[in-house]
């Protein structure tokens, strides 16, 4: 708990209410070890928001890999008559 | 830096009514807003694996109005329209947008142009009128037909791999 206190650099009642939400959802397990408190992350539940995600990140992907396209022929263009602008 | 060709976008949700969209490109910021927003050479890209751009009307000023339409494709076209509402050449623009198979859903998108070392970081962060639209355009990565072109779209993802 100091740790991730000392990581996210928040104050320690607002880190606790996270960690409390976090452990509702079941993205965030914990146990009792002597007096400190060990959290562990669980990140599957957030896999099937990743996939639904992912698809259409994908779109914009292919979108902007045809950009790159266009970008280096402008980039030639400049190159090929003057240097001035910017 | 610069290794890889820039690298992917990243979409994620920062609230229930929000898309952000983020990608780094490997030019200049004056050269990405020209790329975005004229008219022969959005039509080049805007459309990506998914079909022939066949409309791209810009009439970049504020209150002035854009239009694009793609035939996808499995045939049938998609629309998207709206206005521009900041106009700050190379830096930011700010317009609203329609999907016109689902016009009451109106968005609010703010493209930030952000240059570093020459290479451009852009940004598009959509704000939507509620979470139900939100999860409507992401779902909209799965419908209308495109599953076809998003299988062939994986294999050459995975073949890049």
């Amino acid at each position: 708990m100091n740790d991730l206190v000392r990581l996210v650099g928040l104050a320690q009642p607002l880190v606790s209410k996270h960690l409390r939400v976090l452990r509702e959802v079941g993205l965030v397990g914990v146990r009792d070890e002597g007096r400190q408190r060990m959290y562990s992350v669980n990140g599957q539940p957030l896999k099937p928001i990743h996939d639904w995600v992912k698809t259409y990140e994908r779109s914009w992907s292919r979108r902007f890999d045809r950009l790159d396209v266009v970008l280096e022929e402008l980039k030639e263009v400049k190159e090929d008559d003057d240097g001035e602008d910017e | 830096m610069a290794k890889t060709s820039s690298g992917t976008a990243l979409v994620t949700l920062p609230t229930d009514t929000q898309i952000l969209i983020t990608r780094e490109f490997d030019a200049p910021r004056h050269l990405v807003y020209k790329a975005y927003t004229t008219p022969e050479l959005i039509k080049r890209w805007w459309s990506g694996d998914r079909g022939e751009v066949t409309k791209a009307d810009v009439d970049l000023r504020v209150g002035g109005k854009w239009r694009y339409v793609m035939t996808a494709n499995g045939g049938f076209e998609v629309g998207f329209h709206g206005e521009y509402r900041e106009v700050v050449p190379n830096d930011r623009l700010v317009t609203t947008e329609v999907y016109e198979g689902m016009p009451e859903g109106e968005a609010v998108v703010t493209h930030t142009f952000s240059e570093k070392d020459g290479h451009t970081t852009l940004t598009i962060l959509m704000q939507l009128q509620s979470q139900a639209d939100r999860d409507a355009v992401i779902n909209s990565g799965m419908e209308g037909g495109m599953q076809e072109a998003m299988d062939h779209l994986e294999q050459v993802a995975v073949s890049l791999r």
